[in-house]
C-alpha cells in the first residue's frame, strides 16, 4: 500500500475547553475552544473563510445550527458555514465538511467547532410519543439504554473469548492513568481494579466506573490547505489529516447496534460475507490514507465502555478477533507499549460531549504528533488514528500524520 | 381481550406481534428477494440490490439462540414505564436462524443473567410490560424465555443478575 497524501489537509491549530459538568451555555465552550485553536494556529478570526459546526440536539435551536451559532458568537465575519449532525460522529462530519471545502479549492482556511452541555444520567430519547422512532421505541418497549448495548458486547466477549471482569477493569485503570496529566480531562484520578469491581453493576457485566459519563466540553480545529500552511509560515513537519472515513454499513448489517431493536436479515447475503460496520469504517480510513494498522503509532478510540475499547482493538486490526484481551494484559496499549490506545485518557477520563468528542480525539492526536502531550506523550509518534461510533449508521475514523 | 386477572390486555405497539396461542413477532418478507424485516417493512426493500416494494406479512421464528445478554440494574428513563418499586430485568439479543437476524427483547421476569449463556435456546412469549396507570390495562410486549423454562408468567419473580462482580 502506498501512503496517499494527495487529499491531505493541514491542521494549523487545535483547542479545547476542558471537559466537566459546568452547566453553562454550550456556545461558551465552543467559543473558548475556537479561540484557543485560532491562537494555536496564529490565524485571525477575520481570516477564517469557512466555519463547520458540529450540532447538539440537547440545547435547542442554536444547537441545531451550530455553525451559525458559533460564527455569530465569534462575531459575524461573512464566512460560509455548515452545521452537521451525525450523533457521536457529528464532529467528524464537521471535520469532513471543512476538509471537502478546502480540497475543492473553495476556501483556504476553515474552523471546525463542536461543543455540548449535557443533562445528568442516561441519555434519553428526545421528548414526545414517537412510535415510528426506533430510538424512542427501544426505551419504551425494552428499556434498552445505551449501556444495554455496551453490556451485550461485553458479555459476548466473556462467553466467546474468555474475557474477565478484570480485563475490562484493566482498560479503565490504564485510561485513568493516561488521563492523569491531561488538563482537558474531567476525571483525573487513578482507580484500581478493586474500585471498579466494587462500583455498582449498571448493565451486567459492566460497572458504573466502566461506562462513560456525559460531559460538557468543547473542541476546535483550524484546518487549511497544505499550500496555505506553507505560505502561512509552517516550516517544520506539517501535521495533516490524511483520511476521514464516514462510511455507512453495508447491507445486510446483521450485528445489532445502538439503537436497533433488530438487525437486517442476512438471507440474501452471499456465503462467506462477513465484517461488521465498525471494521468497515476503519478499513475505509486505512485505504484512503494508503496505510495499514502496522503504520499506526497510537489510537484514540470511543471507549463508551471498557469492553468496547477491546472491540476497537480488533476493529482497528491491531490484533485478530478474540485477541484483544491479550493486548490489554500485556500492556501493549499502555503509553510506552507497542500501540498506545487512548493516551488522552479517552472517554473514561473525559465523559462524552457528543458533538465535541470526535474533534477532541483529533486534537489529542495532533498534540501527540507535535510532541505536546505532556505527561502522556507517545514518544516519536508520526501516525495516529481515531475511531468513533455514532447511532443509525454514523461512525467515523480520522487518520492524522506528520 | 382480557388476562386471567380480568384486566384488558393490549400490545405496547400495534402490529409488531401476535397475542394468541403461540405468539410470534410479525415481520415481513420481500416478495422479490426474500429478505425478512422486523418490524414489517413498507415501501422499498432494504436490500440495495432489490427494487421491490411488495412485502408479505409473516410471523417470524418463535425460537432462537442468545447472541448476547445483559440486564438493566438502573431504572431506564422515560418513555420506559417502570414499576414502583423498580425491579431489574435481563435483556437478550436473540439470533433467529431462518431469518438470519437478531432481535432484542427483555427476558421474562425471574430469569437473571447468571442463568444465561451465548448460544442458549430461547422462545418468544408475550408478557406484561407495564400496567397502564390510567386505564389499568395490561400493556404487553414480546419477551424471551429459556426454552423449556417454566418461569415467565406475569407473576413477576426475583429480579436476576446475581451479585457477580458487585
Amino acid at each position: 500500500m502506498a501512503r496517499d497524501t494527495s487529499r491531505s489537509v493541514a491542521v494549523l491549530g487545535a483547542g479545547m475547553h476542558p471537559w466537566g459538568k459546568w452547566g453553562r451555555n454550550f456556545v461558551e465552550y465552543g467559543v473558548a475552544a475556537a479561540t484557543e485553536a485560532l491562537r494555536d494556529a496564529g490565524i485571525e478570526w477575520r481570516d477564517v473563510q469557512f466555519v463547520a459546526g458540529a450540532d447538539t440536539i440537547r440545547n435547542g435551536y442554536p444547537g441545531f445550527v451550530a455553525g451559525a451559532t458559533f460564527a455569530q458568537a465569534l462575531g459575524w465575519n461573512g464566512a460560509r458555514i455548515s452545521s452537521s449532525y451525525a450523533a457521536c460522529a457529528s464532529g467528524a462530519q464537521a471535520i469532513n465538511s471543512a476538509r471537502a471545502q478546502i480540497l475543492a479549492g473553495l476556501c483556504d482556511v476553515a474552523l471546525v467547532v463542536g461543543a455540548d452541555t449535557t443533562p445528568k444520567g442516561f441519555f434519553a430519547p428526545v421528548g414526545g410519543e414517537r412510535k415510528n422512532d426506533p430510538d424512542w421505541l427501544r426505551f419504551h418497549l425494552i428499556g434498552a439504554t445505551n449501556p444495554t448495548y455496551f453490556g451485550l458486547f461485553a458479555r459476548r466477549r466473556m462467553d466467546l473469548y474468555g474475557a474477565t471482569p478484570e480485563d475490562f477493569a484493566a482498560v479503565k485503570v490504564k485510561n485513568a492513568r493516561h488521563g492523569l496529566a491531561n488538563p482537558n480531562a474531567r476525571y483525573r484520578a487513578e482507580v484500581t481494579v478493586d474500585d471498579i469491581l466494587a462500583s455498582p453493576v449498571v448493565a451486567d457485566p459492566l460497572h458504573l466506573l466502566e461506562i462513560c459519563a456525559t460531559s460538557d466540553g468543547g473542541a476546535s480545529l483550524v484546518l487549511a490547505s497544505t499550500e496555505f500552511a506553507r505560505r502561512h509560515g509552517v516550516t517544520g513537519p506539517l501535521v495533516t489529516i490524511d483520511a476521514v472515513s464516514t462510511v455507512t454499513p453495508t447491507f445486510p448489517q446483521t450485528r445489532i447496534d445502538m439503537p436497533d431493536i433488530s438487525t437486517d436479515s442476512g438471507v440474501t447475503a452471499p456465503p462467506g460475507m462477513s465484517g461488521g460496520f465498525k471494521p468497515a469504517v476503519i478499513a475505509a480510513a486505512y485505504a484512503e490514507a494508503g496505510i495499514g494498522p502496522d503504520d499506526v503509532d497510537l489510537a484514540e478510540v470511543y471507549d463508551l465502555s471498557t469492553a468496547l475499547e477491546l472491540d476497537w482493538y480488533e476493529d482497528l486490526a491491531l490484533c485478530k478477533e478474540g485477541e484483544a484481551e491479550r493486548l490489554i494484559r500485556d500492556g501493549d496499549t499502555t503509553v510506552g507499549g507497542r500501540i498506545p490506545v487512548n493516551p488522552s485518557g479517552g472517554l473514561a477520563c473525559f465523559g462524552e460531549a457528543i458533538p465535541a468528542q470526535a474533534i477532541a480525539q483529533v486534537c489529542e492526536v495532533v498534540w501527540q504528533l507535535q510532541g505536546r502531550a505532556a505527561g502522556r506523550q507517545v514518544e516519536g509518534a508520526t501516525v495516529g488514528i481515531t475511531a468513533n461510533q455514532g447511532l443509525f449508521g454514523h461512525g467515523s475514523s480520522v487518520i492524522v500524520s506528520r | 381481550m382480557t388476562t386471567d386477572t380480568g384486566r384488558a390486555r393490549r400490545p405496547a405497539v400495534d402490529g409488531w406481534f401476535t397475542l394468541d396461542g403461540e405468539p410470534a413477532l410479525l415481520g415481513s418478507r420481500c416478495t422479490g428477494c426474500g429478505t425478512y424485516a422486523f418490524p414489517a417493512q413498507e415501501g422499498l426493500c432494504r436490500n440495495p440490490e432489490c427494487t421491490c416494494t411488495d412485502h408479505t406479512r409473516t410471523p417470524l421464528s418463535r425460537h432462537g439462540t442468545i447472541w448476547s445478554y445483559t440486564d438493566a440494574r438502573y431504572q431506564p428513563p422515560a418513555p420506559f414505564v417502570a414499576p414502583d418499586p423498580y425491579a431489574p430485568f435481563a435483556i437478550a439479543a436473540v439470533e433467529l436462524a431462518t431469518e438470519q437476524m437478531v432481535v432484542l427483547g427483555q427476558m421474562v421476569a425471574g430469569v437473571g443473567t447468571d442463568e444465561l449463556r451465548v448460544g442458549m435456546p430461547v422462545e418468544l412469549v408475550v408478557d406484561t410490560l407495564y400496567a397502564d396507570p390510567e386505564s389499568g390495562d395490561d400493556v404487553v410486549v414480546w419477551k424471551w424465555k429459556p426454552t423449556g423454562s417454566t418461569s415467565g408468567s406475569t407473576a413477576g419473580g426475583t429480579p436476576g443478575g446475581g451479585d457477580r462482580g458487585a
